[in-house]
């Protein structure tokens, strides 16, 4: 009898994830509904290939807009995040981190919408508080990962200001400076989804051009975009900063007032449930069903929708990784066909998964499908592309097998641990975005959230976003603990 | 130098925040409109209007685009807009967080609004006296979640014809968000049935955006009133004494047909806060508003 081997715990890990997929993938609702999908995706590809930037009123201004809410939220989140990455050892400091990252920044912005109303603070906020959460994090992991071997140069008696600011920050600068950019990156898509729910940036026009069905439109929206995103290196240089800040600041519409009374009102009574603002003999019953309905209707079905979904996507990440990396890998492919799979990836990555699913929708209908195709997409040329630039540090023996011999003995098995170290690292994210598409109709949590806020039921939304973070955060300490046991590890660059 | 970079972004951050916090003084008056057709033309549509009411009230009036039904009701709540064409629904919401707020107009059609029961061709369906239950297991899709006559009075049809939740009754119910867009998608084939405003029906009928052969309506729901017009109370305070009194005799004198068919209306009539009593009762029976 041949003794059997012990499977590897990668792959106990990744055979229960495959199966936890497809668990959810039998329930999960994927039907394509529309009767004639290619129809409109014909109608679409025509668009594409025919923008017209004359279309849209003041196409000028939503790009400035969509640009302004970036640099200042970003900005702020930087500044913000800076000073709390200095004190992250304090655990109120973490949690109060994790928590206000766990919330998107289109929940963000509909809660500072009843605050501010379409005040520029409201974009501005929304970006900056998730933001701030999410750079306080990375950059105490950079601090703390700087290279300590300065530290021991360090005279006996130099001051802890002075020892931090002549001999960490210098280290960590560089790393600072390349996360920024990448936030900033993330910034504008941000700053572009937010036109959704109704600030003035570019996806204000977006969602109106889609859903009217003005492709050629949209083209021309789409494209301004993945401009401003390829050019960023080119036009984001430091001595520029202050000259695009003083201009962000001044190209938003400041005029748009708001009171403090309608924010202390937001505070102190929109959010109060409902039975316990109304008060009444039957208080505490009338808030007992207050709560199970939001908890057992709502609350409940959004969240077993939302794990569904991310489940599939998490997993249909995985598998489009392993074709998408190969597209930009030197060992797997030669110069000009890299350039195709670079242009590909980029075009793909750059393009909001909520923009993506929202086309998908359009096309298919309601169901999970466009969801889990849009997140995957998304995240899958993200990783692809990162482990395509690993792959270029992996060297090979010249006698190395090649094609797919090559792909499957010599190249899979050398990324295949960092790969899932970057699929567990975006579980959380993949699931705060999987939380929002529900506000585009999937029966996810944020439709929910959506549901409340177009009843002007404030209560109710905040109660199911406290769900929706608590998830994340669950989901969030699930993956490290994981992580942590298979020793899967992201470098800086990765994250 | 960096510290410097990172001191000079702050400063330029935080001052405008400072002036921003003050209240706007009544310089312009500003109205807003739900969104519910066609949203590309909604700022052709009503800087129009809002030129006509600059000239009649000789007053700076501005009017702010929005996404949805509930941001129309947020901003006539906070004051950032003034004056607001809501629907049945969205009205008696925005009446019920602002104090002193009163309906002044309406058009000529709403006080008998009606919604259209829409079904793709393939379904068989055809326009019928009774409400067809034939329609339970079809795909359904409302208007916005906040409208009138795209999801109130159509779900509190469908909740008397089942007894059940539209979601009982349907294999699939969505949101397509507004009328315009309703009406494309079941003419497309997304959905099989769906539930849009007379109005903007027989407007895309007119228009020619709308193949009677591919889409067609099989049921037409009793009368309910539906649109209007509501201002604020402390309009009088902020722009002088009767104020709100001359908006309302400007939107009932206009009369250019031009500006009227961007509603589309007749014309329009005088209304008051009363009239939309069967709506607020309906939307608390469907648990809609608490």
């Amino acid at each position: 009898m041949i003794a059997r081997r012990e499977p590897s715990p990668l792959a106990r890990t990744t055979t229960g994830f495959l199966f936890v997929a497809i668990v959810c993938w039998i329930f999960a609702d994927i039907a394509i509904s529309t009767s004639d999908p290619w129809r409109e995706f014909g109608l679409l590809l025509k668009g594409i290939v025919t923008p017209d930037f004359y279309a849209t009123n003041s196409l000028g201004l939503a790009l400035a807009y969509t640009l302004a809410f970036a640099l200042l939220g970003v900005a702020l989140a930087n500044i913000f995040g800076f000073g709390l990455a200095l004190i992250f050892h304090s655990r109120t400091v973490r949690v109060g981190c994790a928590f206000i990252r766990s919330i998107h920044e289109l929940f963000w912005a509909l809660i500072f919408l009843q605050m501010f109303g379409l005040s520029p603070l409201t974009g501005v906020l929304a970006i900056a508080i998730p933001y701030a959460g999410i750079i306080a994090k990375v950059y105490a992991e950079i601090l703390e990962e700087a290279d300590q071997r300065p530290l021991s140069a360090v005279p006996v008696g130099a001051g802890r200001a002075s020892t931090f600011l002549f001999v960490r920050l210098p280290d960590a600068w560089a790393h600072f400076r390349n996360y920024s950019m990448y936030r900033l990156e993330c910034g504008l898509r941000s700053s572009a989804v937010l036109g959704f729910i109704g600030l003035p940036t570019l996806g204000f026009h977006l969602e109106t051009a889609f859903k009217e069905g003005y492709y050629s439109e949209v083209s021309a929206l789409l494209i301004m975009f993945y401009l401003v995103i390829a050019t960023m290196r080119i036009w984001m240089k430091k001595p520029l900063l202050p000259v695009y800040l003083i201009g962000a600041v001044i190209v938003l519409p400041w005029g748009v007032a708001f009171s403090l009374s309608n924010i202390i009102r937001f505070l102190t009574e929109d959010i109060i449930p409902y039975p316990l603002r109304a008060g009444g003999e039957n208080m505490m019953s009338a808030f007992g069903d207050w709560l199970s309905l939001l908890l057992l209707d709502q609350a409940l079905p959004g969240m077993v929708a939302t794990i569904q979904l991310t489940m599939i996507a998490l997993v249909a990440t995985g598998l489009l990784t392993l074709v998408f990396f190969p597209l930009i890998s030197p060992l797997l492919l030669g110069r000009a066909a890299r350039t195709g799979g670079h242009t590909f990836l980029v075009i793909v990555r750059s393009t909001p998964e909520y923009i993506l699913a929202f086309v998908l929708l359009n096309l298919w209908g309601p169901s999970m499908l466009p969801a889990i195709v849009a997140l995957s997409l998304h995240n899958a040329a993200i990783i692809g592309h990162l482990i395509g630039r690993y792959t270029e540090t992996i060297r090979l023996r010249i006698d190395a097998a090649k094609g797919a011999n090559r792909y499957f003995y010599e190249v899979l098995p050398r990324v295949y641990r960092p790969m899932l170290a970057l699929l567990f690292y975006r579980w959380e994210i993949i699931l705060r975005e999987t939380a929002i598409l529900g506000i585009l109709g999937i029966a996810t949590l944020g439709f929910y959230v959506d549901s409340a806020f177009a009843d002007l039921r404030f209560d109710r939304a905040l109660l199911l976003i406290l769900v929706t973070a608590m998830l994340n955060i669950c989901v969030d300490s699930i993956s490290r603990s994981i992580r942590s046991r298979l020793r899967l590890q992201t470098t800086l660059e990765q994250r | 130098m960096k510290f410097r970079t990172l001191l000079t972004a702050a400063a330029v951050i935080a001052f405008p925040f400072v002036p921003a916090m003050q209240a706007n003084a009544a310089d312009k008056f500003v109205f807003t409109a739900i969104p519910d057709q066609d949203e590309s033309q909604l700022r052709k549509r009503f800087d129009k209007v809002a030129k006509y009411l600059s000239t009649t009230l000789s007053t700076k009036v501005e009017y702010v685009p929005v996404k949805s039904y509930s941001a129309a009701v947020t901003a006539f709540r906070n004051n950032q807009v003034q004056l607001a064409w809501f629907g049945g629904l969205s009205g008696v919401r925005a009446r019920g967080l602002v104090k002193g707020s009163k309906a002044i107009a309406q058009g000529k059609a709403d006080p008998n609004f009606e919604t259209y029961f829409i079904a793709n061709a393939s379904t068989g369906l055809t326009l019928s006296k009774e409400f067809p239950k034939e329609i339970a297991g079809k795909t359904f899709t409302f208007g916005s979640k906040g409208s009138t006559s795209g999801r109130l009075m159509p779900e509190f049809h469908i909740r008397k014809a089942f007894g059940k939740v539209p979601q009982q009754v349907f294999s699939r119910v969505g949101f397509s968000g507004n009328h315009s867009r309703t009406v494309a998608l079941v003419q497309s084939g997304a959905y099989e049935v769906g539930a849009t405003n007379f109005k903007v029906w027989k407007k895309g009928l007119k228009n020619g955006t709308i193949d009677p052969k591919k889409v067609r309506v099989i049921w037409k729901t009793p009368g309910y009133p539906d649109y209007n017009w509501s201002i604020r109370g402390d309009v009088d305070k902020a722009f002088g004494p009767g104020f709100a009194q001359k908006v309302q005799s400007a939107l009932i004198s206009m009369n250019d047909p031009d500006l009227l068919s961007s509603f589309p209306r007749a014309s329009f009539i005088p209304a008051q806060n009363s009239d939309y009593a069967p709506i607020k009762d309906t939307a608390k029976k469907l648990g809609l508003i608490d």
